[in-house]
């Protein structure tokens, strides 16, 4: 490259910082998503998006973030360049929140009004498939072989395995009340699921279907219904977990390998959902009543910073 | 859909949807509900809401069902409603007689006794959806009854622990002379003594109300209302008018500026149309999808009275009533019920723990137990009567 170029390419990079990455947080209750620049945390802009913003998730290429606005009953498609929505997916009714399949092409979206998954192509931009689950389907997760999709239904307090070759449902499995989030391990062999309601965490052996553990909390601080499991997030490396838990105001931190909670991290109010950054050194998650974005540091598991979102933050992305 | 064909139509789903449930027979809850004798006055301004109660549970059925494609379950609902208290015993010694166990009941006080003494009616299970009288909890309280309603010890607790809160503790009483109104008021007079709230007026509300829709009514009521709230100094005029005759027009009109709270204004309750937090939107639109109509108190009691029985044949993972009852008032049942905690029953006097909204016509204004009133044991127990100090004991 010519040194003038070469120069022109470090001021193209300059204005963008080369390791810059942005944090898309959904506000439930003002119909927005908050871009952050991941460096200063400070926000870049706030994007006007359809009714009732719920579950983010950013499409493989990370060109685009795909919204659940649930009230709107569609999903919109964030633009990540120009942050426009520049296309709206169907999604039948009330859809909360979706996983997307491996290879980019396929949302599994819980409707929750209507105790079903809707199958969406997004190439084609419309609903292959729609499979019966239970009463308010919400936790939505694909394995890493991309072969079971698996759905918490709230009242029915199940976790349903889906057979994607077939869409159907092939196991479910009785965890506590409200289940609410689901995630694989790494190695795909077990399912983590917390309930809501009950304020647990199921183990869920992804073979067998079997609860192998369930991890209780206990804070001499919060009265016991204050503790609500919500979202999970786990390390790359597999050796920790952060469960957010809801009015306790609390993220527990659980050693993978022992299960015990290792410590609960003071955060902001209704804490939801959460992302990592993409170096896994930090964990941001969004607190749905005090309207704003924790951050934690992961190595030193200690919160550093609340920053101020929109309304009733639910959903939290992060794109490099 | 008439309830028969319903149920057909469940059954003939899960049967397509779940192979497994293919031998299985319905789990029938039966409904019984007493209907007004007389119907109400015309108000086609403010009509009464249609079939309360019994489109709660149905939507309670339909979530069941739901969950029972999954495990090879089957609900159906049996209603049987009707204006006289006879006919309902009749029908249900005869469900009795027939094998039939789990009830949902929507009756007063004393026709609930009646078939809970019933012979026969020990080996059943009575889900009270909509009493809220203390003595079912207490001295007249039975082991084959859980109550899925708060009672009135309940909501009174709910809202003196608010009052106390913000320090709004002198207290000015209006009770009406419908029947409930006294019950009302002498749960007011025992929940303001046990929190320490001074009722510095009890008076009875004697006006006739009949002068309301009459034009220029107006003048006279607010005339009403000066005179009987004058002369006493309070901080909050509680109202217990359980038939609504009177306590909607109190507000603005009293002699002194004072917010109205109790059976009107903000009103300790247990469920309310306006209620949004803890998922409750979802139920709220489910409800509306069926019924066409907000979710009242008797709708949410006997919801929670329907999914209290899947759920525990979901966790027993069977359809005899005797495991489902067993099952039900075992230390392990637990229920969702958009309010937060999980609730469960206390063990003393079959009451459903649970947290008691104060909503005010358009908004949930608090949610009690309030921060700070501690239980050794679960703060949910703060509110109605505690274990030591329950007048319930159980015949063996």
């Amino acid at each position: 490259m010519k040194p003038a170029l070469l120069a022109l390419a470090c001021l193209l990079l300059a204005s963008r910082p080369a390791f810059a990455y942005r944090i898309f947080v959904s506000n439930e209750k003002d119909n927005t998503i908050t871009v952050l620049d991941g460096e200063t945390l400070n926000i870049v802009q706030t994007v006007d998006v359809g009714a009732r913003p719920r579950g983010i998730v950013l499409s493989k290429d990370g060109k685009s973030l795909y919204i659940c606005t649930s009230d709107a009953d569609h999903i919109e498609v964030l633009d990540l360049a120009t942050l426009t929505v520049n296309r709206v997916l169907p999604a039948y009714k009330d859809p909360e929140f979706m996983a997307l399949s491996n290879d980019g092409n396929t949302l599994y979206v819980a409707n929750e009004n209507n105790s079903q998954v809707s199958v969406l192509d997004i190439p084609q931009g419309r609903i292959v498939s729609e499979i019966p689950v239970g009463v308010e389907p919400e936790g939505m997760a694909v394995s890493p072989d991309g072969k079971t999709v698996v759905c918490t239904s709230e009242t029915t307090s199940m976790v349903h395995f889906i057979d994607v070759a077939t869409h159907t449902v092939t196991a479910s499995v009785l965890v506590g009340t409200r289940p609410r989030f689901a995630v694989f391990t790494k190695d795909g062999d077990r399912v983590w699921a917390s309930s809501e309601v009950a304020g647990t965490v199921a183990i869920i052996d992804a073979h067998s279907h079997k609860i192998l553990h369930t991890i209780h909390f206990s804070l001499p601080e919060v009265p016991k219904a204050a503790i609500q499991a919500v979202g999970i997030n786990i390390t790359a490396d597999g050796k920790t977990a952060f469960v957010d838990l809801g009015p306790a105001n609390r993220v527990a931190v659980i050693d993978t390998d022992t299960l015990a909670v290792k410590k609960y991290l003071l955060v902001g109010q209704r804490v939801w959902h959460g992302a990592f950054s993409p170096d896994q050194s930090l964990l941001f998650v969004a607190n749905g009543v005090s309207n704003d974005m924790s951050v934690i540091d992961v190595k030193a598991l200690e919160v550093t910073q609340s920053v101020p979102v929109g309304q009733a933050p639910w959903g939290i992305a992060v794109a490099p | 859909m008439p309830p028969s064909l319903r149920r057909a139509a469940a059954l003939a789903f899960a049967l397509a949807a779940a192979p497994a449930a293919r031998a299985a027979a319905p789990i029938t809850i039966a409904y019984i509900g007493l209907l007004p004798a007389h119907p109400p006055p015309s108000a086609e301004l403010n009509p009464p809401p249609r079939d309360p109660g019994l489109l709660g549970a149905e939507l309670a059925i339909a979530d069941t069902n739901t969950t029972g494609r999954f495990t090879g379950q089957v609900f159906a609902l049996a209603p049987t409603r009707s204006a006289d208290p006879a006919a309902l015993l009749h029908a249900f010694t005869a469900e009795l007689a027939k094998g039939q166990r789990l009830f949902v009941t929507d009756l007063p006080a004393g026709l609930l006794l009646r078939m809970a003494d019933a012979p026969g009616a020990d080996h059943a299970v009575l889900l009270d959806a909509t009493s809220e009288d203390d003595r079912l909890r207490g001295a007249d309280c039975r082991r084959n009854v859980l109550h899925l309603a708060p009672s009135r010890a309940m909501l009174a607790d709910a809202l003196m622990q608010y009052l106390v809160t913000k320090n709004w503790t002198s207290l000015m009483l209006l009770t009406g002379r419908n029947p409930g109104d006294a019950d009302y008021a002498a749960a007011i007079r025992h929940s303001a003594e046990k929190f320490h709230l001074s009722i510095d007026a009890d008076r009875p509300w004697t006006f006739n109300p009949a002068a309301q829709q009459a034009d220029t009514g107006h003048f006279q009521v607010n005339a009403e209302v000066i005179k009987a709230t004058q002369g006493a100094s309070y901080d909050v005029l509680i109202v217990a008018d359980e038939s609504d005759a009177f306590g909607d027009e109190l507000s603005y009109r009293t002699a002194q500026p004072r917010p109205v709270a109790g059976t009107q204004g903000l009103v300790p309750t247990a469920w309310s149309p306006v209620m949004d937090e803890y998922g409750s939107t979802q139920l709220q639109l489910r409800f509306r999808d069926l019924a066409h109509r907000p979710m009242t108190n008797a709708d949410y009691g006997a919801w929670l009275a329907v999914r209290a029985v899947g759920e525990a044949a979901t966790r027993t993972a069977s359809a005899d009533p005797g495991a489902i009852i067993a099952y039900l008032q075992g230390p392990d049942f637990t229920l969702a019920g958009y309010k937060g905690p999980e609730f469960t029953f206390r063990s003393w006097d079959g009451q459903l723990r649970q947290p008691i909204l104060l909503a005010s016509p358009r908004s949930i204004v608090s949610v009690s137990p309030q921060p700070g009133f501690l239980h050794q044991t679960d703060e949910l127990d703060t509110l109605g009567p505690d274990q030591p100090e329950t007048a319930c004991h159980f015949k063996p």
